[in-house]
């Protein structure tokens, strides 16, 4: 049976962590090669690294520091932020992502996604919808949640998987950061608007919420960030918990 | 001994060269090249392959004389060969991915996409799945039964002969993962990004 998936983030500006795992023992906390090492030690079924770096020159420290990673983590790792072309997308499987997330550039140029997914295969393109409720609807925004492209989400999702995404990865705006849970109608919604994989995330602030995302949400697979820093909850406890709550986990 | 990955251009293949090297150490030397001399003289092979059938096979014949190459290493000197997902897939006789192509035939069947029961299963298959082994191969010494695997396809490879199958996985059907036929080996599912049970099989490779 097909595992549900749990993906923790690790947000990366100018090639550090900026939220980590406190852990004492780590020799060097704001590295992310570390970090993820940690992570894929304990049990996360895949990495994800969001670069968050905002000047074009520390653009490239990201190359060197997914070059690392996928040398010392034998999980898949999923690398998004600042993506704007297929050259940049060559560039991150060449150092060894094994998928790449898009999301301002795949509203702004579908092209991109047509053109990645014929290039490198569905399997590595990751479409990423920042979404914020408006009414009944939800709007897609880019440009990490400053601009709304007013793009209604839920045909965007069909747009993209059309487009030849292998999988959605939906944040609630809303809830991002907020901790009180993700968006359940929101990922339940496009998750059975569309035939490809749902990650979800944005708003994970205890372990029911991860077993909520799954179960009501329908999603294969859970993003979080803020619980599994600072040693809140380790990915052990949140494969027993999700186990134990009849999930199917790969312990 | 020398291992050699086959860089074809058949999109990203740096997981599995990274893995290689892990494993490897110094102990073997690994290659990474489409060179036919390097390909021939090297004691075994891995053909990785990511995108579609059609896409692979296309990246295969470009390169003059490595399908030949590879037929010779393969079925005439009978050397070891490892197939990852799509290189695994082109052991068949036939694919129907975008359209119908020609594989290498090294091991009669098809590869046909995965029946998903009208939407009630999500495709590609992303993500972690048991195997079943279904029959001792040599690249599962010390892997215990429904290990977790790594997959990402929407494809499956049906062989004629199913002596041939030694690991299936459960999803919409029961899905072919693993096949060996004498020294020809192939994984549906990742091995490169399978953990420490990925490189303990990709281990049992190089040490055959």
């Amino acid at each position: 049976m097909l595992k549900n998936r749990i993906i923790p983030c690790l947000d990366v500006k100018n090639g550090r962590v900026v939220k980590g795992i406190n852990f004492v023992d780590l020799k060097d906390a704001g590295d992310p090669v570390e970090q993820a090492k940690i992570y894929s030690d304990g049990g996360a079924d895949e990495i994800c690294f969001l670069d968050i770096t905002a000047s074009n020159e520390n653009r490239d420290i990201i190359y060197d520091v997914v070059e690392k990673t996928s040398k010392r983590c034998f999980v898949p790792l999923t690398v998004g932020g600042g993506i704007r072309s297929v050259e940049d997308i060559n560039k991150l499987l060449n150092c060894g992502a094994d998928k790449v997330s898009i999301n301002t550039a795949a509203v702004e140029n579908s092209k991109v996604v047509m053109d990645s997914s014929k290039k490198f295969g569905s399997q590595c393109i990751v479409v990423a919808i920042d979404a914020k409720k408006n009414g009944d609807k939800w709007e897609v925004f880019t440009h990490g949640g400053r601009n709304n492209s007013g793009i209604d989400a839920l045909e965007y999702a069909k747009q993209m998987e059309e487009n030849g995404a292998g999988e959605l990865l939906v944040t609630s705006m809303d809830r991002d950061g907020t901790q009180v849970g993700y968006d359940i109608d929101l990922m339940s919604k496009i998750s059975s608007k569309v035939n490809i994989p749902v990650i979800a995330s944005g708003g994970v602030g205890n372990l029911d919420h991860l077993v909520d995302g799954i179960k009501l949400g329908n999603a294969s697979a859970v993003l979080a960030a803020s619980i599994f820093h600072y040693g809140k909850h380790s990915l052990k406890e949140a494969k027993e918990y999700l186990d134990s709550k009849g999930i199917p986990v790969r312990i | 001994m020398n291992v050699t990955i086959v860089d074809y251009s058949s999109g990203n293949i740096s997981s599995v060269i990274n893995s290689f090297k892990e494993v490897a150490q110094d102990k073997v030397n690994i290659e990474v090249t489409p060179d036919l001399n390097k390909i021939k003289s090297s004691d075994k092979v891995v053909l990785p392959g990511q995108g579609s059938f059609k896409s692979c096979v296309d990246a295969l014949n470009n390169i003059d004389g490595l399908i030949d190459t590879l037929n010779e290493f393969a079925m005439s000197k009978k050397k070891p060969l490892l197939g990852i997902c799509v290189g695994l897939q082109m052991f068949a006789d036939i694919g129907y991915e975008e359209t119908e192509t020609k594989g290498l035939g090294w091991i009669s069947g098809k590869v046909s996409k995965i029946d998903n029961q009208n939407g009630k299963y999500k495709l590609p298959h992303i993500g972690w799945n048991q195997i079943n082994i279904v029959k001792d191969s040599k690249i599962f010494r010390n892997i215990e039964n429904n290990s977790h695997m790594y997959f990402v396809h929407s494809y499956e490879f049906i062989p004629k002969d199913k002596n041939v199958i030694s690991a299936t996985t459960d999803y919409s059907s029961n899905i072919v993962c693993s096949v060996e036929k004498e020294n020809i080996f192939g994984t549906q599912f990742h091995p490169e990004k399978s953990d420490k049970i990925g490189l303990k099989i990709i281990n049992n490779f190089i040490s055959l």
